[in-house]
């Protein structure tokens, strides 16, 4: 976040990879500049989830190349412990862990990644509690928290340690509806700070609404990819127009 | 409330009623319940009683600590790591067949056997390495099962997190698998908590033992119930406390599904 705006930030060269034999990314190229909101698109199965896993190294890539500020982290000697501090995830089913108050959940990584004594990571955690109103509740357990509430804890947990990039994967998925808006709209705040983030989405109202850069992935391919008004509004291929037609009707 | 405290009351009243009408009564209570042997064998069995718990508090303590490690080497992954997971599969398959029973020989008269000391090891010690070895087994089992209770997509989430795979199994893996197996290890506890009397087949001067030559001196099995009462009253506690954290945890569980 620290990156002067239009750095690069992140860059995919040529990904592949495959389980059991079968291709899920077939040489995917991706650049994302600081600052900027990447949406990705496309069917279940499309692909967007592994791609965000092989960003974070919860996945190695079998081929190609993922820049992160500079260096190589796909590269086998690549301490992924380190390059994982500096990416914040966040998951459909949040997995925040039930046996930590909501504020431990916060300030597990700067504590015992980043090494940062309790006392400083504690003072930043209910800091960032407070913005998303929840510091009355950092000494509950998730357990006691809305859905909603939870999938706020896990974005602020993602980016307590102040990471290059935020990857959001289908994060309102498992939401009830009416829940939904609240961890949008974190988003969209995330977004006014300058926060740097790559997202899978099947919210195409809200990729549209924020995304500076909207990646439509199709078998493993990145089919098509613009602005959101001209992919959304005008899609040149003709498998992004079958796609965005089941969502308009 | 009343009718149950009636009821208890009748129905004990009734045992007590046929068991002092059988026949042979007088002579089972004057061979197992005398009082003057009772109090006679108490300090003999007592001061024996206190190598039982002393026995206990060491393999209590080394079977939580070797348990622990035998189930982590089985969580490594890769195939690297196939030797050690198949030691430690076959570690837990030979303890879990063996009786104690043969271990403790085996243990007991095997190990002075190798010469490995000048001076002769006390059969305290060896009655607990057999204890360790057999219990850590089952041990090792609850915690594989409790480890692997642990949903995947926490560890996945704590790796996001830049934790290690140390790391994440200690703050994150574990605590989480110790709430979910200690009711199991309560149980478990309770099972060592009597076959550490088992360690006077060795000759160590325990409890039992210290019954069986009070009760040689007396002609008398009084000593005997005297032991049995003394493991009973030191597993009371221990139940009672299972019983209860399991009935809390069962609460919890009530209020909110854990994630």
């Amino acid at each position: 976040m620290s990156a002067p705006e239009n750095a690069l930030v992140l860059r995919l060269e040529n990904i592949h990879k495959a389980f059991n034999g079968v291709e899920v990314l077939k040489g995917i190229d991706l650049d994302v500049h600081s600052h900027e909101v990447v949406a990705l698109i496309g069917a279940s199965g499309s692909g967007k989830s592994t791609l965000l896993r092989t960003i974070n190294q919860l996945e190695r890539v079998d081929d190609g190349q993922v820049w992160l500020d500079g260096a190589d982290i796909s590269a086998p000697e690549t301490k992924v412990d380190e390059v994982r501090a500096r990416i914040g995830t966040v998951f459909q089913q949040f997995n925040l862990f039930p046996h930590l108050t909501v504020l431990d959940n916060v300030t597990l990584a700067s504590r015992h990644v980043l090494g940062i004594t309790k006392a400083v990571a504690d003072a930043r955690g209910l800091e960032l509690l407070d913005r998303i109103g929840l510091a009355s509740q950092a000494r509950s357990y998730p357990e006691r928290l809305s859905g909603g509430q939870q999938q706020r804890v896990a974005i602020v947990r993602a980016i307590a340690t102040s990471p290059a990039l935020l990857l959001l994967d289908e994060i309102t998925s498992a939401l009830d509806p009416e829940l939904v808006g609240e961890v949008l709209d974190l988003v969209r705040q995330l977004k006014a700070d300058g926060t740097t983030i790559v997202m899978a989405t099947h919210e195409m109202a809200f990729a549209r609404d924020v995304a500076d850069q909207v990646v439509f992935l199709d078998a493993g391919v990145i089919a098509e990819s613009g602005p959101p008004e001209q992919l959304f509004t005008a899609p040149r291929t003709e498998r992004a127009r079958a796609f965005l037609s089941r969502f308009t009707g | 409330m009343l009718v149950s405290l009636v009821s208890t009351v009748v129905f004990a009243v009734l045992v007590w009623l046929f068991v002092i009408n059988t026949p042979g009564w007088s002579r089972v209570q004057q061979s197992f319940f005398d009082p003057e042997t009772f109090v006679a064998a108490l300090p003999r069995v007592a001061s024996g009683f206190l190598v039982n718990l002393r026995v206990l508090l060491f393999a209590a303590v080394g079977v939580l600590v070797f348990s622990l490690v035998l189930a982590l080497l089985r969580t490594l992954r890769g195939a690297i790591f196939f030797p050690v997971r198949a030691l430690v599969a076959g570690y837990t398959d030979l303890f879990r067949g063996l009786p104690l029973i043969i271990v403790l020989y085996l243990v007991g008269f095997g190990i002075p056997g190798l010469r490995l000391t000048e001076e002769r090891i006390p059969f305290e010690t060896l009655g607990t390495i057999a204890l360790v070895l057999t219990y850590s087994a089952y041990v090792s089992e609850v915690w594989r099962a409790g480890i692997e209770a642990v949903h995947p997509s926490q560890v996945l989430a704590a790796r996001s997190l830049g934790l290690s795979h140390g790391k994440t199994l200690r703050l994150v893996v574990l605590p989480q698998a110790v709430r979910k197996v200690t009711p199991a290890l309560m149980n478990d506890f309770v099972a060592m908590q009597k076959d550490v009397g088992l360690i006077s087949v060795l000759g160590a001067i325990d409890a039992v033992r210290a019954a069986q030559i009070e009760t040689s001196k007396f002609a008398n099995f009084t000593p005997y119930v005297l032991a049995g009462l003394l493991f009973v009253l030191l597993a009371i506690p221990t139940i009672r406390l299972a019983d209860w954290y399991s009935a809390k945890l069962r609460a919890r569980e009530q209020i909110g599904p854990l994630q």
